[in-house]
């Protein structure tokens, strides 16, 4: 017995010491391959790493502003996780998010005048109810057997924009922003409450709360196994007597609601006010993490902070060597290609 | 008036819809042989980007053309060696080689924005263009809108009426039935992939250098992703898929006329007309193409070995 504790441990510190060394070969290759690309496109690849690395990582501000970065791609990530375990493919965390932000702009803007303790859990219900009831619209169109979710998450990440858009330059335009079109600023008591004087935000708690939940609902509760067992095969499910349909919507809204938490904090947090088109991508990018960590909660925690580090990257190689913030995708393309790749020493052994 | 605004609607329907047919043929071809590529998106940006920076490099669109088919083409076996040879999740493969599109796109064209070039040169229809209500625009067309119906028809024919295209459905039914076959299912799925990444490049290629004239970054808004869901409207018909795309083409001239016309309703809301449309019509067409969908579609294939 106690030894086969001991062998146990042993075993988990050697896993442990594997996953490492994976992220750091793939990181070392797609980096290597950027680097080319970057060598191609007439840039100094060596200048842009050390830039990057003495700016996010090198500075205590630098390296807060990746945890802010962090927030919204590990938020968005769970948003994946969650109904992958029931094969649900949720590509639709960029539009969960606006519409999150949306609907907590909404209760912002309206009861302007709560305390703070109220107005705080008012803005997570919101966030959540708007970007899980978004998700959930995929939910029920997939469990009629109408739309697969893959298509209909994807289309509606450009129906969302939109609707934020909408109400950004309309009914909600204030009109101390002419110059750039923005809601009303949200009372003081609707800003999330921030760490010391950086901008980290309480919504590193909200997303390490959810992935805390996630690993616990996933890996210790009846219900997780359920969703595996939905997730493996729908009809025996069906036939073991679980509601099959009614779990997928329930999932989505859970899920996109998770998602809709990144958007109220982004626009509570940050910005104090909802703007058109402001998140660059964060929904595509938690999509990928959530598929490198293989929905692993710790997996995710790394891979975010990752590209949290690539985001940031993105804005400084802008900066400072003239590079188009959209080039980033190739920095991240080639990281999700070297783990599809699978060279031997990534390769998972099957579950 | 009228005639202004039908005028308006027939050629937009056409100048719209034709870089949506292309993109949908191409996924038809892909789908097909039993795999759903979401690269889509990055493969049209690569060719519009490529397309437009020949063109400006040696003013001829025709070469812009030919590069970017090539590029599509050749972009798109990332994809394959990732979904065939390395037997990688598809839908993961197709997001891989979106948002390295969305970045190689970006490096390509970032010389070239705000340029101006000699897009492709409009073709008027011999008689029809001759009648008195007609004016220049309605009938006169750049070479690749008069191509694409018979494009339509050849990808029916080679899907449907050629060895080739037999088997390369088979592989698309049931891999392992293709195999028994004597069928060799990963160089037909390459074959088909290369197909669907030319044809995305010609999409693309149509956008910059007929439609918009210019390049801006992430200009295909999602289209790739429309195409996608056209596939699925237009059941994995070749044919059927020029509905989709001329629906598809009125929806963005809808949105763009009533815009012009100035009836008030916020750009927002007509922008979303597309997306919209999309999905309702996929809701409204759901009961009844559940069979029609290739049988292996989506699975990774392992091989017999």
């Amino acid at each position: 017995m106690r030894s086969a504790l001991a062998g146990a441990a042993g075993g988990a510190r050697r896993v442990w010491a594997l996953a490492a060394a994976r992220y750091a070969i793939i990181l070392v290759i797609a980096l290597a391959a950027y680097a080319a690309v970057l060598l191609v496109a007439g840039k100094d690849p060596i200048k842009a790493y050390v830039d990057i690395m003495n700016i996010t990582l090198g500075t205590s501000n630098g390296l807060s502003e990746v945890i802010v970065r962090m927030i919204p791609l590990l938020l968005t990530a769970i948003a994946v996780a969650l109904p992958s375990r029931l094969g649900l493919i949720n590509v639709g965390g960029e539009g969960q998010l606006y519409m999150g932000a949306w609907l907590a702009t909404w209760g912002a803007i309206t009861f302007t005048s709560l305390p703070a303790g109220v107005f705080i859990p008012l803005l997570v219900v919101l966030g959540f109810v708007g970007g899980g009831s978004w998700a959930a619209i995929a939910g029920l169109l997939r469990a009629k057997g109408w739309v697969n979710e893959t298509i209909s998450t994807l289309l509606m990440n450009y129906i969302a924009p939109l609707i934020v858009g909408y109400f950004v330059y309309g009914a909600w335009r204030s009109a101390d922003s002419s110059a750039y079109p923005q809601s009303a600023a949200f009372p003081a008591a609707a800003r999330l409450p921030r760490f010391g004087d950086t901008r980290i935000h309480l919504g590193l708690l909200l997303a390490l709360v959810a992935l805390a939940a996630y690993w616990f609902v996933v890996y210790r509760t009846e219900w997780g196994l359920k969703m595996r067992a939905i997730g493996g095969n729908p009809e025996a499910a069906r036939r073991l007597g679980i509601r099959v349909g009614l779990t997928m919507v329930v999932v989505l809204f859970v899920a996109g609601g998770v998602a809709g938490l990144a958007g109220m904090a982004e626009v509570s947090a940050l910005y104090g006010r909802l703007r058109a088109g402001f998140s660059p991508g964060y929904g595509f990018v938690g999509f990928m993490i959530s598929w490198l960590a293989g929905g692993s909660p710790l997996g995710m925690l790394a891979m975010s902070f990752l590209l949290a580090v690539v985001f940031s990257g993105g804005s400084v190689l802008q900066l400072t060597q003239g590079v188009p913030f959209a080039a980033v995708n190739v920095l991240m393309a080639i990281i999700l290609f070297v783990v599809l790749v699978q060279p031997h020493f990534w390769r998972r052994r099957k579950a | 008036m009228t005639w202004t605004l039908i005028r308006g609607v027939v050629s937009g329907c056409i100048m719209f819809g034709v870089p949506l047919l292309y993109a949908t043929l191409g996924e038809v071809i892909g789908q097909r042989a039993g795999m759903v590529n979401l690269g889509l998106e990055g493969i049209l940006l690569v060719g519009a980007s490529v397309g437009f920076a020949v063109t400006a490099e040696t003013g001829n669109p025709f070469l812009g053309v030919a590069i970017a088919v090539l590029a599509g083409g050749v972009f798109n076996m990332l994809y394959a060696y990732l979904a065939v040879t390395r037997r990688a999740n598809q839908l993961a493969s197709g997001l891989a080689l979106m948002f390295l599109g969305i970045g190689l796109s970006a490096l390509i064209g970032k010389a070239y924005i705000g340029k101006r070039i000699v897009g492709l040169a409009r073709y008027q229809i011999p008689g029809l263009a001759q009648l008195p209500w007609v004016t220049k625009t309605m009938f006169s067309y750049d070479v690749l809108v008069y191509l694409s119906v018979p494009v339509a028809v050849l990808v029916w024919w080679a899907l449907f009426r050629t060895r080739w295209g037999l088997s390369l459905r088979t592989v698309g039914e049931s891999p392992t039935a293709a195999y028994a076959a004597g069928r060799r299912v990963d160089l037909l799925r390459y074959q088909a992939q290369f197909l669907n990444g030319c044809l995305a490049g010609l999409a693309g290629a149509h956008l910059s250098l007929a439609l918009a004239m210019a390049w801006t970054e992430g200009m295909t808004g999602g289209r790739g992703f429309i195409a996608v869901a056209l596939v699925i409207f237009s059941r994995w018909h070749p044919l059927r898929a020029i509905v989709g795309a001329v629906l598809f083409g009125g929806a963005v001239t809808l949105q763009l006329q009533l815009q012009a016309q100035g009836t008030g309703i916020s750009p927002f809301l007509l922008n979303m007309i597309p997306y919209v449309l999309t999905l309702g019509v996929l809701v409204l067409w759901a009961g009844s193409r559940r069979s029609a969908a290739p049988g292996g579609l989506g699975r990774v294939y392992y091989g017999e070995d």
